[in-house]
Formats: C-alpha cells, sequence, structure tokens
C-alpha cells in the first residue's frame, strides 16, 4: 500500500512539473493532435506534453518498458489515470496506434514488429490509419476485395478503402487485405505498410461537420514485404475482430472521459437556470437527469465488468453492449447541448459565437459517427443478439 | 472488489435459487390471489424462510439475527423476484427491522428484533399519504401530549399493512409540510385503539392497506430515534427499502427477459423461429444492456450500504430509477412478444406485468428519483 502511495506522490509531483497550465484547460479542437512524422503543432505545449509523457512511457502506461511503455501495474495505472484526471489533464494525443494497432502487436505481432512500431506509437512519432472499410463493404467488411498478391517476398496490394480516418495525415496504416478469394472470411490479411510507399494516395472527404477528417485511399501496385504481415496469412478476420474489440472498447472509454470535457451539467446551468441557480425547467432537468445517471449507469458497468474480468468471469461480447450504449448516449449529450443552448449552440462560425458554442454546434455533428464507425449501433445489436443470447437466423 | 460477489455470497446465491424454484413458484402467488388470502403471503414458506435465516438476516446476533450483511438481503430479494415471492421481506426485513436495528432504543430493539428474527412479527413502514410516493410532504400529525403523542391521520399504500403486528408511522410534530425538519418515526402496536386498517386489492396480487390513526394515543416511548429528527432515520430507511426493492426487480426482470428469451427460441411462424427476426432480436438486445446497466446499479448501491458510503442516498435514486425504466420496458416487451398468449390469464407472464406498475411506483418513480437525483447533484 506504502508502495502506491509513495508512487501516487511521485506522479503527482512529477505532473506538477511537467503537464504545462495550457494542457490543464479544456481541449480546443484545433489543438487535437494525432501525432506522426510532419505535426505541427498551434500550441507549443501540446508538443512538450506529448514529449514529456511519450518519454516517460505514460501514453502507454500498461505496455512494457521495453517496447517504451510505462510498464505500469493496473493499480499504478489506476493512480496515474485518477492524478491526471485531478488536474484535468488534456490527452496528450489521439492515436489509433495506441488504442488499437498497439495492443493487437502486444497479442499477435512479431518481436521485430513490436520493436519496430511500439516504442514509436509510445512517443507519437509515427501516426497510425485503419484501412478496413470499402465503399462496397462497410458493416459487411468481410466481402471486402482490396487484393494482396504474392511476389517473391513481397506482396503487391491493389484496391480501395473510404472513410479512412486522417490517411492522408498518417505515417503507416494497417489494413485488410483479401489474400485468398476463394473463401470469404478465411481469405484475409492483416498487413502493415507506409502511407508514403509508392502506389498510395488518398483524397479527403467532407462530413457533414465541416471537418474533413476522413478520406478514399486508393492502393496502386504497392509494394509491401510479407514480413509485415500480423498474425498468420489468411487469419486476418480474428486479428482484426480483436482490433474492433479494442476500438468499441476505446470508443466508450473516449465517451466516459469525455463527461470531464464536455460538461452537460455545466451547460444546463449556464443556459437554463433559474434565480436559484438550479435548471429551471423540469422537463429539461429530467433529461439532463436521464443522461448524467445512464452515464454513471456505464461507468458502473465498466468498474463491474472489469473486475468480473479479473475474477475470471465475463459476460462476453461486453465491447458491444459498451458500444453501443457508450455511442447512443454520447448522441443524447449533444442532443441535449444544443437543446440546452438554443440556436447559441447551433452557429456555425463567427463572432457572435464563442468558440466553445462553435465546438459544441460542430461536435454535435461529429458525434453522429458514433453510431456509425467501429461498427454501427444496428451491428453492435446483431452481435448481442446472435453471440450472447444465442438468437439464429433461420 | 466491489462490485462482484464473495465465495460466500455466491453460495447463498445459489441456494436462495434453489429454494424459492422450489418452494415459491409463481403458482403459489396465482393461488393466493385466487383464494384471495387473509394473509397474502403463505405462512408456510415465510416459515421456511425463518428457517433459514432470511428474516433476521440484517438484525445483529445479539438480538437473534444473521447479521449476515445488507448484500446478503439483496441477493435474497433478487431470487424472491424472480418468482414474484409474496412475503413479508421488504415490509418487514428491510424497512421494519432497518428502522429499529439504525434507531430504535436497546428496549425497542429487545422486544421487537427477536421477534422478527424468528418471524413471529410483522412490520409495516407507514409512509405515503396519497397515490404517489413524497415523504417530503408528510403531513399526518402527532401532537405531542403529557405522555406522549396523540397521532391523527391516513396513510396509504402500506405495504403489509393489514397484517402488521406495528407500524413504524411517520408523522410530522411540528414545522410546515414541505421540510424534512419535524419529522419523527413512532412505532405504533396495531392493537391500540383508534386503529382503522382498509385492505386493498391491488393489480400485482401483493399485499398493502390504507391505515387510519384516529385519535390514536402513544407513549413517549414510542418515539424511534429522537424527536422531529427523524427525518434523517426515515430517509436512509427508505433508500434501504429502494436498494431492495431495486434488487427485487432486477429479479423479476431478469426472469421475465428469459422468458421472452426462450420464447424467441421456441415459437415459429412463417416456418422460422421468430428470433430470427431482427426487428425482435434488436428488442431483445437492448433490454439484455439495459439488464447490465441494471445490475451495476443494484450491485453499487447495495456496496453502498455496507460500507455506508457518503454516495448513498444518490446511488439509491440511481438504482431505483434506472431498475425502473428498464423493468417498465421489458414487461411491455414480455406481452408484446408472446403474442396473443401474453394477454391471458393462464400464462404467467401478466404478473410480471401488473408487478411491474406498482413496484415502480412504490417508494419513488423514476421521474422522483432523477428530481432527486438532481437536487443531491445540485443542478
Ligand atoms: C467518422 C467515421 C470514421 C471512420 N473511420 C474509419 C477508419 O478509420 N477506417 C475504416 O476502415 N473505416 C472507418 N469508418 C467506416 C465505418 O467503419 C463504416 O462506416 C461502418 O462500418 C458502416 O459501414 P457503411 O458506412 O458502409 O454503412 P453500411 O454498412 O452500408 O450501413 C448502412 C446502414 O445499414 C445498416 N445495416 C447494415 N448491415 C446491417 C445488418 N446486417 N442488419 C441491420 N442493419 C444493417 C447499418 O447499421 C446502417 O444503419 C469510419 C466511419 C465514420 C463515420
Amino acid at each position: 500500500m506504502t508502495d502506491l502511495n509513495e508512487f501516487q506522490q511521485e506522479v503527482r509531483t512529477w505532473l506538477e512539473v511537467n503537464c504545462p497550465a495550457s494542457m490543464r484547460t479544456p481541449m480546443v479542437a484545433d489543438e487535437v493532435t494525432i501525432g506522426g512524422r510532419d505535426t505541427t503543432f498551434k500550441n507549443p505545449d501540446t508538443k512538450l506534453w506529448l514529449e514529456r509523457m511519450g518519454n516517460k512511457g505514460w501514453t502507454a502506461p500498461t505496455w512494457p518498458k521495453k517496447y517504451g511503455g510505462g510498464g505500469l501495474s493496473p493499480q499504478e495505472t489506476n493512480i496515474l489515470k485518477q492524478e491526471l484526471k485531478r488536474i484535468k489533464a488534456r490527452v496528450p494525443m489521439i492515436s489509433f496506434g495506441l488504442w488499437m494497432i498497439g495492443p493487437v502487436l502486444l497479442e499477435y505481432g512479431t518481436e521485430e514488429q513490436k520493436q519496430e512500431h511500439l516504442p514509436k506509437i509510445v512517443r507519437g512519432e509515427i501516426s497510425w490509419c485503419q484501412g478496413y472499410s470499402e465503399p462496397g463493404y462497410g458493416s459487411d467488411l468481410a466481402g471486402l476485395q482490396t487484393r494482396a498478391v504474392e511476389d517473391g517476398e513481397d506482396y503487391i496490394i491493389n484496391g480501395q478503402k473510404v472513410w479512412t480516418s486522417y490517411a492522408d495525415k498518417c505515417d503507416w496504416i494497417y489494413a485488410l487485405v483479401r489474400t485468398n478469394t476463394e473463401v470469404k472470411h478465411g481469405g484475409i490479411t492483416m498487413i502493415l505498410f507506409d502511407m508514403a510507399s509508392t502506389g498510395v494516395s488518398t483524397r479527403p472527404i467532407k462530413l457533414i461537420s465541416g471537418l474533413s477528417s476522413f478520406c478514399e485511399t486508393f492502393f496502386d501496385d504497392v509494394r509491401v514485404p510479407k514480413k509485415n504481415v500480423v498474425g498468420e496469412v489468411n487469419d486476418g478476420w480474428a486479428v482484426s475482430n480483436r482490433l474492433l474489440q479494442f476500438e468499441r472498447e476505446n470508443i466508450s472509454a473516449d465517451v466516459f472521459a469525455s463527461d470531464e470535457v464536455f460538461d452537460v451539467r455545466k451547460i444546463a446551468k449556464d443556459y437554463c437556470s433559474g434565480s436559484d441557480g438550479k435548471v429551471s425547467d423540469p422537463l429539461v432537468r429530467d433529461s439532463l437527469s436521464k443522461i448524467l445517471m445512464k452515464d454513471h449507469a456505464l461507468k458502473l458497468t465498466f468498474k463491474r465488468v472489469m473486475e468480473g474480468t479479473k475474477a475470471g468471469s465475463s459476460t462476453g461480447s461486453t465491447s458491444s453492449i459498451f458500444k453501443f450504449i457508450g455511442a447512443e448516449l454520447n448522441k443524447d449529450r449533444y442532443e441535449f447541448a444544443i437543446d440546452a443552448m438554443g440556436q447559441q449552440g447551433m452557429g456555425w462560425e463567427g463572432k457572435a459565437f464563442t468558440p466553445y458554442q462553435l465546438d459544441v454546434a460542430h461536435e454535435w455533428l461529429r458525434s453522429k459517427a458514433n453510431s456509425i464507425e467501429g461498427g454501427t449501433t444496428e451491428i453492435n445489436l446483431n452481435v448481442i443478439a446472435k453471440r450472447v443470447l444465442g438468437l439464429r437466423d433461420s | 472488489m466491489s462490485m462482484i460477489l464473495s465465495e460466500e455470497q455466491v453460495l447463498l446465491q445459489d441456494s436462495a435459487r434453489e429454494f424459492i424454484k422450489d418452494q415459491s413458484p409463481v403458482s403459489l402467488l396465482r393461488q393466493l390471489r385466487d383464494e384471495k388470502d387473509d394473509f397474502g403471503y403463505s405462512k408456510e414458506l415465510w416459515s421456511y424462510m425463518t428457517e433459514m435465516g432470511w428474516a433476521g438476516i440484517n438484525i445483529p446476533e445479539k438480538y437473534d439475527g444473521l447479521d449476515f450483511g445488507f448484500k446478503g438481503l439483496g441477493i435474497i430479494m433478487e431470487e424472491a423476484g424472480r418468482t414474484l415471492t409474496a412475503s413479508p421481506l421488504l415490509s418487514t426485513v428491510v424497512l421494519g427491522a432497518n428502522s429499529i436495528v439504525l434507531g430504535g432504543s436497546d428496549e425497542q430493539k429487545s422486544t421487537i428484533l427477536p421477534k422478527v428474527a424468528s418471524g413471529d412479527c410483522i412490520l409495516a413502514l407507514a409512509v405515503d399519504e396519497g397515490p404517489h410516493h413524497d415523504p417530503e410532504n408528510i403531513s399526518v400529525e402527532a401532537k405531542k401530549t403529557d405522555t406522549g403523542y396523540l397521532l391523527n391521520g391516513t396513510k396509504q399504500f402500506v405495504i403489509d399493512g393489514h397484517i402488521a403486528d406495528y407500524f413504524i408511522v411517520a408523522a410530522r410534530i411540528s414545522d410546515q409540510a414541505g421540510s424534512l425538519t419535524g419529522l419523527s418515526l413512532l412505532l405504533v402496536d396495531k392493537e391500540t385503539s383508534g386503529i382503522h386498517i382498509d385492505r386493498l386489492s391491488m393489480v400485482d396480487g401483493r399485499n398493502s392497506a390504507n391505515v387510519t390513526f384516529d385519535n390514536v394515543s402513544l407513549g413517549a416511548s414510542a418515539l424511534l430515534g429522537e424527536e422531529k429528527n427523524g427525518g434523517d432515520l426515515l430517509y436512509k430507511v427508505l433508500d434501504l427499502g429502494r436498494i431492495a426493492l431495486a434488487a427485487e426487480m432486477l429479479g423479476t426482470m431478469q426472469q421475465a427477459f428469459d422468458t421472452i428469451l426462450a420464447y424467441l427460441k421456441e415459437r415459429k411462424q412463417f416456418g422460422k423461429l421468430i428470433g430470427s427476426f431482427q426487428a425482435l432480436q434488436h428488442r431483445a438486445a437492448i433490454m439484455f444492456s439495459d439488464i447490465e446497466l441494471c445490475k451495476s446499479v443494484v450491485m453499487a448501491a447495495l456496496t453502498a450500504v455496507e460500507t455506508n458510503s457518503d454516495d448513498l442516498a444518490q446511488l439509491a435514486s440511481l438504482a431505483k430509477a434506472t431498475v425502473n425504466d428498464a423493468y417498465h420496458q421489458i414487461s411491455n416487451e414480455a406481452i408484446q412478444m408472446h403474442g396473443g398468449i401474453g394477454m391471458t390469464d393462464e400464462f404467467d407472464i401478466g404478473f410480471y406485468l401488473k408487478r411491474a406498475r406498482i413496484a415502480e411506483v412504490t417508494l419513488g418513480s423514476s421521474s422522483y428519483h432523477r428530481r432527486r437525483y438532481a437536487n443531491l447533484n445540485g443542478y
């Protein structure tokens, strides 16, 4: 116990010294970083904060030290999280590397792959994008057609991906490709390659929120060494499902975190309170309670499932449950926010609105993707119905 | 590891589940209802439950109880809920016994608690005065007299009110309605003159009664806890009741859901199992997810009681509201997904719908608890 207390003290002191003051203020959209080779930082503190956390290994607190991680125990990781939360520290970066491909490499990667990629992910030196969805194959991902054909020690890759988040900004991609055309699920392989490879091109797509955070991605005779395959050839479906689990968990974990960053209670108080400082409209108050209570219940469920997993009992497919509830909750949260803020929360641009108000409006639009990205709500409900409840299609 | 059961608790759960399945099928409630049973619960079942120590599960060993802790009680409530077991668990073991354990004098404890533990004494907490749970606005009055109190007014929907040996009455000694101050809890023997009891027949077939106190004269020793400071005690006890009832409802809704799921895997239409229709699959998946949330809030609330957490009130409201809403939805789907057969009295599922609505409003509807959660969180 005293060891943990000491650790807590150590973390606290370190954060005191190393977390810049501006990194303890609510995140603003244009200061979010995904790291990577050519990143520029609007706020120099963002760079400093990422470097410091990365060098300490605390962007990936649980990963082994030999791969650049923090090597912390679950208890220590909790303490770190608590301390970060206490000072309202910003997440150092948004990273598919940390959340998705990293954990997968830890489980499926070769030693060489781990050595090469993990430390750079931890420090935010290389950013990653995810090449799964294709124009004809979204929910029905296993139908994907991007081809990888053997050529000596390499694969030659041809095809098109779509909705590839940050593809135009990322350094590397983990892609699902077809290595066997005879079978659907059993013909898929996960492979890693540099987005600077000859034959890779991207075209940004504009979102309803006005941002263009995702792209169409084209592969035209891209040459990739065979040693970049993750797991076994033709076993990509299992690998990608494992990754999707991490993704779903992270999307929901992200939603939990946003409680602090995006405070609906404060919005309600700021825009809808009466003279006693409480929300005056009983219906608004009731809606707010619904959201906060759902959030509370979801967090407790997260805790219960964690404890259950530690004790060796699992409900199964919990990531789908979290993804489904978390996504719908986050959409509700933004609907509540713009409802509470009224038209002041629906500004597109201009001086009549504060940056925060504009952020809310754009994030409200962005939140609609929560139930689409990483598996739609309907697909997650299918997973629960089939895998957990055992309901069959015939 | 506060959110999962200990080994000892798992054992209790297993034995409770077995026992309830064998001794308290839904047909027992049906029989009590059809025969308009005088007690509204099976005395035989209650004596078995007592033998297993359930009546005294929250009572200190000193007063012949088991002192097993509140999570143990929660487990029993959940299992009893699965088959809609009618018993004095909520009225006597949760609300009644805990009022006395928490607020009673040594004398009150030693006269009443051993009798509760042996199953020989039924207690009823008399709080509500209208169709909605509203403990903030209690107006039943206890006037101070030279020798004690004079109680006047009517309490409504008192759980097990017609079979209670003692009432624990929440009354106002002074101050205005609308505040917690000035409330006291009074322990009233049913034999005291001036008490009129009107048994109610409710849709769920469970027990409740309206109780009128007409110039009921009480000694000073009737007071439970401190005079005028009964509000905190009452709130604590109500929160225990809400949490235990939420546990019961959790069991009931899981059973209703299991029944739905079994039917989805059995009934065929258009040449296929109805569980293959995606419209039903998705609704089932949503219900399942809601139940997962309910398990967590109930567990967190039970834990909060055992650790005497500052969050108790908030978690009690969270648990009751969350469970209310999920059970509401599941009870409706339970009828709908069974089609015509769901509408028949012969099929048990209707009992689950009827119990749902009563349980939802008992000790606070969802809107009540969302309002309270807002108050507790200062918005
Ligand atoms: C913001 C954002 C970021 C994304 N980032 C990435 C990324 O980085 N990399 C990547 O590979 N992909 C990414 N995606 C793509 C995402 O994974 C897909 O959009 C998603 O899987 C859905 O596929 P689709 O768009 O083709 O929709 P479709 O599959 O065509 O779905 C259309 C509608 O039909 C429903 N539907 C489909 N099948 C069924 C079924 N069996 N039962 C019931 N309903 C069904 C869906 O739920 C949906 O409502 C991103 C998407 C968004 C919105």
